[in-house]
């Protein structure tokens, strides 16, 4: 299972939207393993990967967020110059686009969270080059 | 009839009126003289601009019989409109006017496809609200059957409507879709036999029409009116549901800028505004109803000539001037109704920058709408922006918010906040 359930959040700038959420999403014991935040001049989109994406989604709903799933994968090189370049060489040399990434990197790894532009290529692309994608059930439990 | 002969018949008419206040009303002989205008200034129907408006506060101030334009021996009839503040309005009427009343209202049921042969359940209220009696009596003056049951009392309504067999209901429209619920729990939805319905006296959409329509399997028509003109009955639906038909030959329109009190361009959205032209017991001049709409004068595809108002799209209380454009907020709802991605809840946001006004308008979105997809959520945005545009002639600044986080209110919204203090010294 090389794919990722994403939760996308629409959050309107307002202070304490975001707290709210994590707030939420703490009290019914769901973790966040990361997440990103991209923002224009009056509303911003929450990426986050939690680690039950559905009940997260529904729990969100209930109270009043905008909320979708959206499927993206989760790469892991090492953490070392020039790896993540080699990552993004392979899909761009083999015509997947992306949408936005996120990375975070600690000790020997760099984990980066992909939307690109077709799903199965890049998963496949990837695999075919030997690169590392990281499963649902390892990420959900990071 | 043709709209020259309409004209003259209104031009005669107005004449008459306009003689008949200057004679009895001191309130208008008063103003027109304080304008420098005689009776016989008023010539033709394009005169009328010369003419004093009027508005509800005159009524007020002149209760309760100061615009009477009869002495009370000639009067045979009172009625009253509630008023939520201060005093009700008061309106009179000689046997002429009872007439012509019902005559108008004769015209309504008609244009309805109603004949003798139908039962008339008039479910508005009788008593001082014009619209129990004045319902009454174009149902009798076609000859109709009438079942008086006024309002309330919805158990006794649905028996009577079932056991004698009601062909035709008259009431407000929220009160036609409450007994339809109540109907459809009981399950007695198949032992109506109501084919036309009147709704009227408060504001209603397409969407209520369509759902009466269905619940009640019914032809559901638009009445308008107002106590102060003569009650229901100042315009009507036909069977092609396109427009309200005015009685112009009784009731005069037009349409004025609300801010200049000037007549819009034909065809143009404004204020409307009566001159009753037969009316004997209390006529008006120029009474501005504050209610916006058009008028369309291309004679409609039912063959009648008489003109047609639209569907009453807001108040002109409610109107913002912004950077010079008079703006409605119901203009915004209607753009918002073309968005599927975006629920008809808004806020307008008004506020003087630098001189200049700024215009943010919020829009809930739809929240099964809602996608990771950034651009397309921008370019949302960017494309109610350039609808309001089109429509409104003013670039607006739109601001995609939360589900439900725009707060809901019963009755009148307050849509607006408007924080330019422009109006402070009023």
């Amino acid at each position: 299972m090389n794919i990722i359930q994403q939760l996308s959040v629409f959050l309107e700038n307002k202070a304490g939207r975001v707290s709210e959420l994590t707030k939420i999403l703490g009290q019914a014991g769901i973790n966040l393993s990361a997440f990103t935040i991209a923002e224009s001049s009056d509303f911003g989109m929450m990426r986050v990967v939690v680690s039950e994406p559905q009940r997260a989604k529904d729990l969100l709903k209930e109270h009043g967020f905008a909320v979708s799933l959206t499927d993206v994968v989760c790469l892991q090189t090492p953490n070392t110059p020039g790896s993540l370049n080699k990552a993004l060489a392979i899909l761009s040399e083999n015509g997947v686009g992306i949408a936005y990434m996120y990375a975070f990197a600690e000790g020997d790894h760099a984990r980066v969270i992909l939307s690109p532009d077709n799903l199965n290529d890049c998963v496949r692309v990837l695999l075919d080059n030997k690169q590392r994608l990281i499963d649902a059930d390892e990420i959900y439990s990071f | 009839m043709s709209r020259d002969e309409m004209r003259a018949l209104q031009g005669k008419r107005l004449r008459e009126t306009v003689e008949r206040v200057y004679a009895n009303t001191p309130f208008y002989r008063k103003k027109m003289q304080e304008m420098g205008i005689m009776p016989e200034d008023i010539q033709t129907v394009d005169d009328i601009v010369k003419l004093p408006f009027t508005v509800k506060t005159d009524l007020r101030d002149q209760y309760p019989f100061g615009l009477f334009a009869s002495p009370m021996s000639e009067i045979v009839r009172m009625h009253a409109s509630s008023g939520t503040t201060g005093k009700p309005v008061v309106a009179g009427y000689t046997r002429k006017d009872l007439g012509i009343w019902s005559e108008v209202l004769a015209r309504t049921f008609s244009a309805g496809g109603c004949d003798s042969r139908d039962i008339f359940h008039i479910a508005f209220g009788y008593g001082l609200f014009t619209g129990g009696l004045g319902a009454h009596s174009g149902a009798e003056r076609i000859g109709a059957s009438v079942i008086p049951i006024s309002s309330g009392n919805t158990e006794k309504q649905i028996q009577l409507m079932t056991d004698f067999g009601s062909t035709v209901l008259c009431c407000t429209p929220s009160y036609a879709l409450y007994l339809a619920e109540s109907i459809h729990k009981k399950g007695l939805q198949d032992k109506l036999k109501l084919r036309v319905g009147f709704f009227g006296a408060e504001p209603w959409t397409e969407e209520m029409r369509h759902e009466i329509e269905e619940k009640l399997r019914l032809k559901a028509f638009d009445i308008y009116g107002l106590t102060e003109i003569i009650g229901p009955g100042v315009s009507y639906n036909c069977s092609c549901q396109n427009g309200m038909h005015i009685n112009e030959d009784h009731f005069l329109p037009e349409i004025v800028d609300p801010e200049t009190l000037q007549p819009v361009a034909p065809g143009q959205v404004g204020e409307l505004v009566f001159t009753t032209i037969t009316k004997e017991g209390m006529p008006l001049l120029r009474y501005r109803t504050k209610d916006l709409t058009r008028l369309v004068y291309e004679p409609c595809e039912c063959g009648r000539t008489n003109v047609r108002m639209e569907k009453i799209m807001g108040r002109s209380d409610d109107m913002l001037i912004i950077r010079g454009v008079n703006v409605f907020p119901t203009q915004i709802e209607s753009v918002l109704l073309e968005f599927a991605e975006a629920a008809p809840h808004y806020h307008l946001y008004v506020d003087r920058v630098n001189n200049t006004d700024t215009f943010e308008v919020h829009v809930e979105m739809r929240p099964e709408f809602f996608s990771d997809n950034m651009s397309r959520m921008l370019d949302l945005k960017k494309r109610i922006s350039a609808r309001i545009q089109s429509v409104l002639g003013i670039s607006a600044e739109v601001k995609l918010v939360e589900p439900n986080s725009i707060p809901r209110s019963e009755g009148k919204a307050r849509r607006v906040t408007d924080k330019r203090n422009v109006y402070a010294n009023k």
